[in-house]
């Protein structure tokens, strides 16, 4: 089972749910992962709402685990994009294009989810209004404080960021506009005091 | 009386330095022997003649330096104002504000002529005379917000208010506590507050946004907050942790008296005509502990305010390492002697030092 149950945590970072089918003029549907899981319950739920999706899925390391199974679900559209970073525009169009009435669904990992999140909302709709759903790797997205560089997919705390090396603890503290979460130097006031690496949530 | 404007610096050799008026009249922010957080909301009309409260902005002997500290924080870092575009309008607001405050409080150092939209601003400390049309924004060198907050001391942060919410959705920050405008702009008042431990379980920030959101035009708010910095460093920023964080390993028996500082941030709230957005300035004043020891009353005070504080809070406020060695030299100072009620010095009824 690709579900991970978050600890309760402070008011910034984001709580997800379970997607369900709602009514609307049109259902895009934005997953990576084993979120394909998630629409593929969604499937199970509604057929007809699932005939009239677009989705937008990124495997990353599940290959072809799922496509073919969200395939036989029969969408209206299934685009099966190599990166989040390669589906933006996309993303942007069918936004862009959509009416009133459009819903909008993300599973899978919390960084796909965020950054999806942050083009609806660019977009217009508002972020308490977009259905999300967690499923797979608990990996964060993070920035770095001190020279804003986003490292992707960070599985431990501390960890170094990606682009000016210092070594970072994770906060809870999240930015929907970032869809980030901050990482600040651990060993600040202790140079070079830096503790093992342990796992998120182990 | 004239201000004389002091030559000074926050950083490198921190040649910051209080004078004896501006140690008799720094906003101590314990009205009793401890501290546990409350909303601590007041009016903000006017106080004492000669205190930090009786002026809308105050304008001290710093002023000059720490406009100057500023345009280097924001040569280092653009990113420390902000503006969501739909705060402009709010910017506009703030410019104003503070400019007719300014004039009304300060005539020999502010003057504002205003024909209609023709506006006319002299800011005398930092030599500017400059004339500009009100709202239209190709008349000013930056954005509203950021033009007249390069010319006022403390940071801003300027909030939206939609649907009984406030949002952080336009800022100057520069002489912050440890937070970042540019992760937080946006945030709701929850959500930018959430790093904040203890405080929510207690309903603080539930009672202290009630409060906020009924703010009216014409009757603003204050309160005072405060935490502890090593250094007269005004940009404690996020941002820069990774350079000042060391420097709180500094401290000796030795050069703590006059390296630990006492950080109070004045904090008021105005309701903005045009935008309806709330104006938060946070003014930030600091105190090395030798000279707030110079108040009897104060240095028995802090001594048991630091001792008693709880550990959550110490954490939070970035001083738990550093509290035994504050508390050795506090102690020095608090003869057990019982202190008068209220902030105030209190200077010729309190008893001098009695060892």
């Amino acid at each position: 089972m690709s579900k991970f149950k978050f600890p309760e945590s402070i008011r910034s970072r984001p709580v997800y749910g379970t997607l369900e089918p709602r009514s609307g003029k049109g259902h895009l549907m934005i997953a990576d992962a084993e979120g394909a899981e998630a629409l593929l319950d969604l499937a199970a739920q509604d057929a007809e709402l699932f005939h009239a999706a677009h989705i937008i899925f990124i495997p990353k390391g599940t290959g072809e685990t799922f496509v073919e199974k969200l395939r036989s679900r029969q969408p209206a559209i299934l685009h099966v994009a190599p990166s989040y970073e390669s589906s933006i525009p996309r993303i942007r169009r069918v936004l862009s294009d959509a009416h009133m009435g459009l819903q909008v669904y993300l599973a899978g990992t919390e960084g796909l989810m965020g950054q999806a999140q942050n083009e609806a909302m660019n977009a217009g709709i508002p972020h308490t209004a977009i259905q999300t759903e967690h499923r797979g790797s608990v990996a964060r997205r993070m920035q770095c404080v001190h020279c804003k560089g986003i490292t992707e997919d960070v599985m431990t705390d501390p960890f170094v960021c990606s682009h000016c090396g210092l070594n970072l603890f994770v906060r809870d503290h999240y930015s929907r506009r970032l869809a980030a979460f901050q990482g600040v130097r651990v060993d600040a006031e202790d140079p070079g005091n830096v503790p093992e690496p342990v796992e998120l949530y182990k | 009386m004239t201000l004389q404007f002091n030559t000074e610096t926050f950083r490198d050799d921190y040649s910051f330095r209080n004078s004896d008026r501006a140690i008799k009249r720094f906003p101590f922010p314990f009205h009793e022997d401890s501290y546990m957080y409350s909303v601590n909301m007041e009016q903000h009309r006017g106080g004492p003649a000669g205190s930090v409260f009786e002026m809308r902005f105050d304008v001290d002997e710093h002023y000059v330096s720490e406009m100057q500290d500023r345009a280097l924080v924001l040569a280092e870092d653009p990113l420390r104002c902000q503006s969501l575009p739909h705060m402009t309008l709010a910017g506009w607001d703030t410019l104003e504000l503070i400019m007719v405050s300014k004039s009304e409080d300060y005539p020999d150092l502010f003057e504002l002529h205003r024909d209609g939209d023709r506006w006319r601003w002299i800011n005398k400390p930092m030599g500017i005379d400059h004339s500009f049309t009100f709202l239209d924004e190709t008349t000013l060198p930056c954005g509203p917000l950021e033009y007249i907050t390069r010319q006022a001391q403390g940071d801003f942060a300027v909030l939206d208010q939609r649907g009984e919410m406030l949002y952080m959705d336009a800022g100057m920050v520069t002489t912050q506590a440890d937070w970042s405008l540019d992760f937080d702009i946006g945030m709701d008042f929850f959500e930018w507050h959430a790093p904040v431990p203890l405080a929510h379980e207690m309903g603080i920030f539930k009672r202290a946004l009630k409060f906020l959101l009924n703010i009216q035009q014409g009757a603003p708010a204050r309160r005072l907050n405060w935490t502890m910095t090593v250094n007269p460093l005004l940009d404690t920023s996020p941002e820069n942790y990774h350079k000042w964080g060391v420097q709180k390993t500094t401290l000796t028996p030795e050069n703590i008296g006059a390296k630990q500082h006492l950080r109070v941030e004045l904090q008021t709230f105005y309701r903005l005509p045009r935008s309806n957005a709330l104006l938060f300035p946070i003014r930030c004043y600091l105190i090395a502990f030798q000279d707030l020891v110079s108040i009897p009353k104060w240095g028995r005070r802090l001594h048991r305010v630091v001792r008693d504080l709880p550990d959550e809070l110490a954490t939070y406020k970035g001083f738990i390492d550093n509290r035994p060695k504050m508390l050795e030299y506090l102690g020095r100072f608090d003869d057990g002697l019982p202190t008068s009620p209220g902030v105030w010095p209190d200077l010729d009824t309190e008893p001098p030092l009695q060892r």
